[in-house]
């Protein structure tokens, strides 16, 4: 099964989804993730969507349970690079990605981590 | 009707090749890229609703045109034990299989004609088509 790779960045996880997942891959994604931001003592986490051509019921799922998880280990989770026909499809669908932040592009994401509270912004730019 | 492309749906791995051939039929199909995306997801929904309810199935995509304009049919199709109440399944929030219920009710929104076939032991067959603009 195809897994993405987590990236390290200070107090920062950054997940970059490049391949059209399967359903099983999804969930390895949200249980590494979960197991990342212990390990790391991680803060913030930033998923990058800019290569993902469709989110579904399942995947939008996988963000807000994402979300949700991180907020229980104290560290929050911002969505970025969402296509606008990405977008537009989403909220036909009927999906609102509950307690989901995003930002425009992971630049933005990174910002937004940084003028929060309690990430150090230090290590990361550094 | 010009064309006629049939993909099983029998694993995982399946609902990523539906979401594949969709596309490339969404493409050939010129349709824009909002309603490309659109079907691909609609696809996902009931691709896995076809494996994960219906026990694995297939899908049947379809060049079509009514004289007026083209479009793409889809069409989802298993042999599993069937819906009983195709009002209910088709409601927001409507899960039996601990999903979001979004995916008969998402679907039909996100395309321009959605018809549900289905009777207790004799399957389901789910029929939506996308018009190009």
């Amino acid at each position: 099964m195809e897994r993405v790779p987590i990236l390290k960045l200070g107090d920062i996880l950054i997940v970059s989804i490049q391949i059209d997942l399967q359903d099983q891959g999804v969930l390895a994604l949200q249980e590494d993730l979960a197991d990342a931001v212990v390990e790391h003592r991680a803060r913030g986490v930033i998923i990058d969507i800019t290569a993902v051509e469709i989110v579904d019921s399942f995947i939008g799922r996988m963000l807000s349970t994402i979300a949700s998880i991180s907020r229980v280990l104290d560290a929050e989770t911002i969505v970025v690079g969402m296509r606008p026909a990405v977008a537009i499809t989403l909220v036909e669908l009927g999906l609102s990605l509950g307690g989901v932040r995003t930002a425009l592009n992971l630049e933005k994401g990174v910002a937004l981590l940084h003028s929060r509270d309690g990430v150090d912004s230090d290590t990361v730019t550094r | 009707m010009t064309d006629t492309f049939e993909v099983p749906i029998d694993s995982d791995s399946d609902v990523v090749v539906v979401r594949q051939h969709v596309r490339s039929h969404a493409l050939q199909a010129k349709l824009s890229l909002v309603d490309q995306t659109k079907v691909v997801t609609a696809a996902s929904e009931l691709a896995r609703n076809t494996l994960v309810y219906g026990g694995g199935g297939r899908l049947v995509i379809e060049a079509i045109s009514n004289g007026v304009r083209r479009g793409l049919r889809l069409s989802f199709i298993d042999e599993g034990p069937g819906i009983g109440d195709v009002e209910q399944a088709l409601t927001d929030g409507w899960s039996t299989g601990g999903g979001l219920g979004l995916g008969l009710s998402g679907s039909r929104r996100l395309m321009d004609e959605f018809d549900l076939e289905s009777a207790p032991g004799r399957g389901t067959r789910v029929t939506v088509v996308k018009w190009v603009r």
